[in-house]
């Protein structure tokens, strides 16, 4: 049995464990092991007020997540079969459009000459274009797009299992429909909350595409950090740094997640 | 039971704009494609296909396209048996780490994708295999074993090992009571593991930006550049086809998986 694994296996450590233990030494170690790289993630302003921001717009980017998503989650979870499958379809097929094509998509929609702005004019909304894009917004906007499926997803699968009878005794015993939600659905569905959540501000942490497409240069998260100390820079030693930093905030994230819930349900989806 | 109330209304609403919201930037890009106009504008003056054949007649699209689809071609057959074997392995062994091999073969959906590929990037500087094509294929398989792995094992799931025995019993060895017995009973979730490897090896754009280059290079990384310079409808004409793509082998992935109950 372990013959049959091992070839999957050697490619996974080739270039993915390899790969990872090569940034995590070249971060620590030129002409002898130092702590510099280190030193100056931690003190130098632009690799502080990176993190901060990549924090900042994860977290708001999964609050948004959540509050679009749980509506549809309910929605497909409370309507005949029929309904939930065409409900789910319209939420898995973005989800297998390529990210590229999707943040194409909202810089056709959002840019200055862009499919919104032509449309709030000549509905003489506005008479000067809105910047919505090349900025946070933007970021934002096409962000939150992209991670949706994976927060809707987990709500769903959680939400299916809850008993629809404890809704029902809720309701017999004389609660409001509101009440019955907030104390019986709701607490039920955390662990889909908690699922979905992890997975979108983890994989928020770690965006790439849509902040350097849509952030116009001003929006620079922690994964433009890592790839302009490579490309532009050189700076092998302090793109290794960033990039340890943001891999052992991912690991504790989900570390601490699994002690509540289990990994598979946060990884299961795709 | 609580038929349209008002919550219930603005249930309705709330989940239809969303739904809008996930769905309305995927169709945007067909109507840009098919328009005449150089600059964007909405509604399209009138319909042409010069963006089409722009991309047709464009070699380094062309290349771009040619590069693309073979990498995605090579990582679906080497990923493919990888990952069924891989999966086949663990949801039979009893030993301990498999557990952890199992964890491991995940590790690709973990690790932030910008680490994977800067990682990636400088072992490759190392060896030589930035800017070739079996430097693309290789990161492309171990991107899309998970894949593979999670739609095998969910199909094993489902598979009673007891009728492998009985083959074995008969005197079939190993091997060919798998491929005998076990693997058409799992047929549909490996056809959909090796889609879903093509359609990952063929979106992939961020490990292509590090280790891509000179005539290797796929199209997203080309997309990705041209998107950085101005924003040319060639890239919507190109986008609306990955997608219909993607849309075709999202549908034949689900049936087959549908078939299967």
């Amino acid at each position: 049995m372990l013959a049959l694994v091992s070839p999957a296996l050697l490619v996974i450590l080739a270039l993915i464990v390899l790969p990872v233990g090569w940034l995590a030494w070249q971060s620590i170690y030129h002409d002898g092991f130092t702590l510099e790289n280190y030193h100056r993630v931690f003190t130098e302003d632009v690799y502080w007020r990176s993190f901060a921001l990549t924090f900042e717009i994860s977290l708001a980017v999964t609050a948004i997540a959540l509050l679009l998503g749980y509506p549809v989650a309910y929605l497909a979870n409370s309507v005949p079969k029929g309904w939930s499958i065409l409900i789910l379809s319209l939420v898995v097929l973005p989800f297998w459009t390529s990210v590229l094509v999707r943040a194409y998509a909202w810089l056709a929609l959002l840019q200055r000459t862009g499919v919104i702005n032509q449309f709030l004019r000549y509905l003489d909304v506005i008479s000067e274009p809105l910047a919505l894009v090349h900025n946070t917004f933007g970021t934002v906007v096409a962000t939150v797009h992209i991670l949706l499926p994976f927060m809707v997803l987990p709500l769903y699968a959680t939400m299916q299992k809850i008993p629809s009878d404890l809704m029902q005794a809720g309701a017999s015993l004389g609660a409001s429909p509101s009440l019955t939600f907030m104390r019986v659905f709701l607490p039920l569905s955390l662990p889909g909350v908690l699922a979905g959540c992890t997975m979108v501000f983890v994989l928020c942490l770690g965006f790439y595409i849509t902040p350097e497409l849509l952030g116009g240069g001003r929006t620079v998260m922690v994964s433009m950090l890592v790839s302009r100390n490579v490309e532009l820079y050189n700076q092998f030693g302090a793109a290794s740094a960033v990039a340890v930093v943001l891999l052992l905030s991912v690991l504790a994230i989900f570390f601490v997640v699994s002690r509540f819930i289990s990994l598979d349900r946060v990884l299961g989806q795709k | 039971m609580m038929r349209a109330s008002p919550a219930r209304i603005a249930l309705y609403v709330v989940s239809a704009l969303v739904l809008v919201y996930l769905i309305l930037p995927v169709l945007i890009i067909v109507p840009i494609s098919f328009s005449s106009a150089r600059f964007l504008t909405f509604p399209p003056p009138s319909f042409s296909l010069r963006w089409y054949q722009q991309y047709f007649a464009n070699p380094a699209w062309m290349q771009a396209t040619r590069v693309t689809l073979t990498v995605a071609l090579l990582t679906v057959v080497i990923a493919t048996p990888l990952g069924v074997a891989a999966a086949y392995a663990i949801s039979q062994s009893k030993l301990r780490v498999m557990r952890l091999i199992h964890m491991a073969l995940l590790l690709p959906l973990v690790v932030p994708i910008i680490i994977t590929a800067v990682g990636i990037f400088f072992v490759y500087a190392r060896v030589g295999l930035v800017a070739t094509m079996p430097g693309l294929v290789l990161a492309n398989v171990m991107l899309g074993l998970p894949y593979v792995v999670i739609s095998v094992l969910a199909g094993l799931q489902s598979f009673d090992p007891a009728q492998e025995m009985v083959a074995r019993s008969l005197g079939m060895n190993r091997l060919r009571s798998f491929f005998a017995v076990t693997l058409p009973q799992i047929k549909s979730s490996v056809v959909a593991g090796g889609i879903f490897a093509f359609i990952s090896a063929m979106d992939e754009t961020i490990v292509a930006l590090f280790i891509s280059g000179g005539q290797y290079q796929p199209l997203t990384k080309r997309m990705f550049t041209a998107l950085r310079d101005e924003i040319d409808p060639t890239i919507a004409a190109i986008s609306t086809l990955m997608t219909a793509a993607s849309f075709f082998l999202v549908l034949l992935a689900t049936s087959r998986q549908g078939k299967k109950t």
